[in-house]
């Protein structure tokens, strides 16, 4: 597999949240600001590619019956790690997070690709795969929180950029239009869910498009590749 | 304390409800509300699991990780304690009852990584809840979960002979539908316990 093949897997084709469907919870409860969305998308990325290298190192001494424990024990380690520096050096990010960062340690992401991957790949394969799908996360919860952060409240890039007094994790960001005839809806609960609805929806289509036109395309060129052998026979 | 006890387990069924407003607990909850009995079956298992987790991650943080001070491992001495307690429901349910643990299939191992279950312990760490409390919020919060999953599976066996756009086959809908379900929680926002 090719670097560009993982890469295209993990944006597009093989997205963890869009196409695999796994680790919902998370992008529907902190995607109400950029600053939420990066931090969280950038601390998977580190666990999940430190876990994939581990579990792909250690793969041939785990013993089959036991290797969910031993995937979430080293899971688990990982996410103190990273939620005892965030609470050290971005103590902003690991307030407004809350409990969502100790809850990674069950984000089914991290645990499906130890299982899916990691466990039957080398290291190498496993690094890169942990960066790609980190990517393709972060890419997902920087569209919904961008999505929600301008509709719900007609702003741009909260917590990163026009902070109060320059501290990163404060402020509304660019106000673009007024907040009051932003649709409060998205800012809710219920704007989690329907616009993680409609985001998979629209990579269903998207999908399903571009599966339909490769047929397509395939049956032209069978058809061709006919008309030609056809053609050669009868002369 | 009878109050406090109150508003704790109003606020985990009805106000906060663990899967409507802060989204614990998500996966099973799309992924088990096909039908009914699965669906009351998961809240079942879910409520004893969420009650003896935190009721047991109650003592063992109050009494081994703060006497010796390894606050730091909470994460994963939780995930633990969850997992060997999911693994004794799965041997109880697999001798006693066969049928329900056949329904329940690949979700009841992993009850283990459901957000709820770690949620609602590091909820009651985070709120310095006492013991009655935190075993309190357990049980009330997997009732608030079950209340949810089966109102969901209602709403579900309606949605087969509905008629919506193909892209949206599958999670998209039942995502659209469970933020209507949410929408509707919202209006327990307001109540209050004094």
């Amino acid at each position: 597999m090719t670097t560009k093949q993982q890469l295209r897997e993990g944006l597009i084709t093989n997205n963890p949240v869009l196409v695999q469907q796994i680790g919902m919870c998370a992008t529907m409860a902190i995607t109400t600001s950029l600053f939420n969305g990066i931090g969280m998308g950038l601390s998977v990325l580190i666990i999940l590619t430190c876990c994939n290298v581990v579990i792909s190192a250690i793969r041939k001494i785990i013993p089959n019956e036991i290797r969910l424990a031993i995937f979430v024990v080293v899971i688990a380690g990982f996410v103190t790690i990273v939620d005892l520096l965030l609470q050290a050096f971005v103590p902003a990010l690991s307030e407004s997070l809350g409990v969502f960062i100790p809850l990674i340690v069950v984000n089914c992401i991290i645990i499906g690709r130890a299982e899916a991957f990691c466990q039957h790949e080398p290291v190498g394969l496993s690094f890169k795969d942990g960066i790609f799908q980190g990517l393709g996360y972060t890419c997902v919860l920087i569209i919904m929180c961008l999505f929600r952060e301008f509709f719900g409240k007609g702003a741009f890039g909260g917590g990163l950029i026009n902070t109060v007094n320059g501290v990163i994790g404060t402020g509304n960001g660019v106000q673009i239009f007024p907040a009051k005839y932003g649709a409060l809806i998205l800012t809710l609960p219920v704007g989690g869910f329907m616009c993680l609805g409609a985001l998979i929806a629209v990579m269903q289509y998207a999908l399903r498009r571009s599966a339909e036109k490769k047929e397509a395309q395939e049956k032209a060129e069978r058809e061709a590749a006919d008309a030609a052998e056809v053609k050669e026979a009868a002369e | 304390m009878l109050t406090n006890i109150l508003s704790i387990s109003l606020g985990a069924i009805l106000i906060n409800n663990f899967i409507f407003s802060q989204f614990l607990g998500c996966c099973p909850f799309l992924g088990c509300s096909n039908k009914m009995d699965t669906a009351v079956g998961m809240g079942i298992a879910v409520i004893f699991v969420m009650g003896l987790a935190s009721a047991i991650c109650w003592v063992v943080n109050e009494y081994i990780l703060m006497k010796l001070g390894l606050g730091f491992m909470q994460t994963l001495t939780y995930i633990l304690v969850i997992a060997v307690l999911v693994q004794f429901v799965e041997m109880f349910l697999k001798k006693s009852v066969p049928s329900l643990y056949s329904a329940l299939g690949i979700y009841l191992p992993l009850i283990t990584t459901n957000c709820a279950v770690l949620g609602v312990v590091l909820l009651n760490t985070q709120n310095n809840y006492n013991f009655l409390e935190s075993t309190v919020y357990g049980i009330t919060g997997g009732m608030g979960f079950m209340l949810a999953i089966c109102l969901f599976a209602s709403v579900r066996e309606k949605l087969e002979f509905a008629d919506y756009p193909k892209c949206f086959e599958g999670f998209p809908i039942c995502l659209v539908s469970a933020g209507l379900l949410s929408l509707a929680f919202m209006g327990f926002s307001g109540m209050k316990i004094f």
